[in-house]
């Protein structure tokens, strides 16, 4: 019988919304002067935008963050600041 | 090994022997004694499974299918208020081509509040994808249980399935019961191979947006699947015979209907009681039969389309649609639209496990040879 059940199942892929850095409004940016490596804001972007370095020194992926904030708003040391996007 | 016990606790042992590796199930009358005896199962070591406590009944039926996507074989119970708070849940089980087997104690829907023998909480249920069985004895119980797993982890299947019986003249009545080995179980029963599966070393999301242009097909490809488990399930049933010796019947469990003129239709512990009217109509030289449905949904169309020419069906259902009727009686007649015109007179009775006799039974097939039979009557109900 050639009969399959079918269920809706997405399997992984990059940017499946496409490159979702143009949704942004506010913008992130890290004061690495002022960055402890704690790593709270990698643990906590819900796009894993940020990018960890072998150093624990931290970067953003500007093409897929959608600017939430999330990261700004967790860092103790207020090294990542939102800045309107021109 | 002959067992002598109460419905209840026969399903809490096929649900054993059908060796599911998790359990999930809130207690309500009268199915609390099977949430009770699993558990005791689990805590004794009895059954290899997790059970998972849940706070209410729709939480029961997210956790079975959420566990039944990692590939697990699941088991669960209800009845009435349960299963009608887990309608939500019953439509993702169904979506998600997960086969989990439910039993519903069938007990009617309040207010008022009644605890006893009523199928409406199923029937209710016709729409949201589930194969429904019914059940008309303990053995038959047992029976169906196994069955029901064997034909819901069909590949071309991949339904969940309801195995139904009825409050308190069934789950808490004892009747002796023909236990298997385990090993023949096994033998019937093997462990599920799913299909796929949710699988950290592979990563893949279940059911997330399906847009309109393929949403249509996935409803297409369900009904087929319960459309398949119509066709699979007779071969099912004969496997068991011969494996265990005992037959309910396949989709309809037909008695004394070879040549019948009226022929009862009706379902769960009816279909006993309805033997025996058969039994003394014959006595009284009419020429009765018994059309028993155990599979309600898909509803087994072509089984009646072949009964159908030169019969009379007589319907007794014991569940109501308020402004529709009966199950069985709106469904019978919609199988025989252009196939034949058999005359079906319906009778709404036992509701709310009001008892229905054999003598019941007999008057109501007096009313359809005697001509004063009409289209619905609702049995014992004063207008």
């Amino acid at each position: 019988m050639s009969y399959k059940p079918e269920l809706a199942i997405s399997h992984p892929v990059d940017a499946a919304a496409g490159k979702t850095g143009s949704w942004r409004d506010f913008r992130p940016t890290v004061d690495t002067a002022k960055c402890i490596k704690c790593l709270r804001c990698w643990i906590s972007c819900p796009d894993a935008c940020i990018k960890r370095g072998e150093d624990d020194s931290i970067s953003i992926d500007y093409v897929y963050c959608k600017g939430c904030g999330i990261c700004a708003n967790e860092c103790p040391t207020s090294a990542i600041s939102m800045t309107r996007e021109g | 090994m002959i067992m002598i016990d109460t419905g209840d606790r026969i399903a809490a042992k096929a649900a054993q022997m059908a060796r599911p590796e998790f359990i999930a199930a809130y207690p309500i009358t009268p199915q609390t004694v099977i949430v009770e005896k699993t558990a005791e199962m689990v805590e004794s070591g009895e059954l290899d499974a997790e059970y998972m406590r849940v706070e209410s009944e729709h939480s029961a039926m997210a956790a079975v299918v959420a566990a039944a996507s990692t590939g697990t074989r699941t088991f669960t119970a209800t009845s009435s208020q349960g299963l009608a708070l887990m309608h939500e849940a019953l439509h993702w089980a169904a979506m998600s081509r997960v086969p989990v087997v439910m039993v519903d104690v069938n007990r009617a829907l309040g207010p008022g509040w009644n605890l006893w023998a009523d199928q409406s909480d199923a029937t209710s249920q016709r729409d949201t994808g589930w194969i429904q069985l019914y059940c008309s004895d303990g053995q038959e119980i047992f029976d169906t249980i196994i069955q029901a797993y064997r034909l819901a982890e069909m590949q071309d299947v991949h339904v969940p399935v309801m195995v139904n019986f009825d409050a308190f003249v069934l789950s808490h009545t004892s009747m002796p019961v023909d236990i298997p080995e385990q090993s023949e179980i096994d033998a019937f029963l093997p462990p599920w191979k799913p299909a796929w599966k949710l699988d950290p070393a592979e990563p893949i999301t279940f059911a997330p947006l399906v847009p309109p242009l393929y949403y249509g097909g996935m409803r297409k490809n369900l009904h087929q699947g319960l459309l398949n488990a119509q066709s699979r399930f007779p071969e099912v049933c004969r496997e068991w015979k011969e494996r265990f010796g005992t037959f309910h019947g396949d989709l309809v469990e037909e008695v004394r209907c070879a040549d019948a003129e009226f022929v009862i239709v009706t379902m769960g512990a009816f279909g006993a009681e309805a033997r025996v009217a058969v039994d003394e109509l014959r006595r009284q030289g009419i020429k009765a039969g018994l059309a028993r449905v155990r599979m309600l949904w898909p509803f087994p169309d072509e089984v009646f389309r072949r009964l159908a020419p030169g019969r009379r069906f007589v319907v007794i259902d014991r569940n109501v649609s308020p402004g529709a009727g009966g199950a069985l009686h709106a469904q019978l007649k919609s199988a025989l639209y252009g196939y034949a015109n058999s005359p079906v007179y319906g009778f709404i009775a036992g509701l709310g496990g009001r008892d229905v006799t054999f003598s019941d039974m007999c008057a109501m097939v007096n009313r359809a040879t005697s001509g004063t039979a009409v289209d619905v009557e609702w049995w014992g109900i004063e207008d």
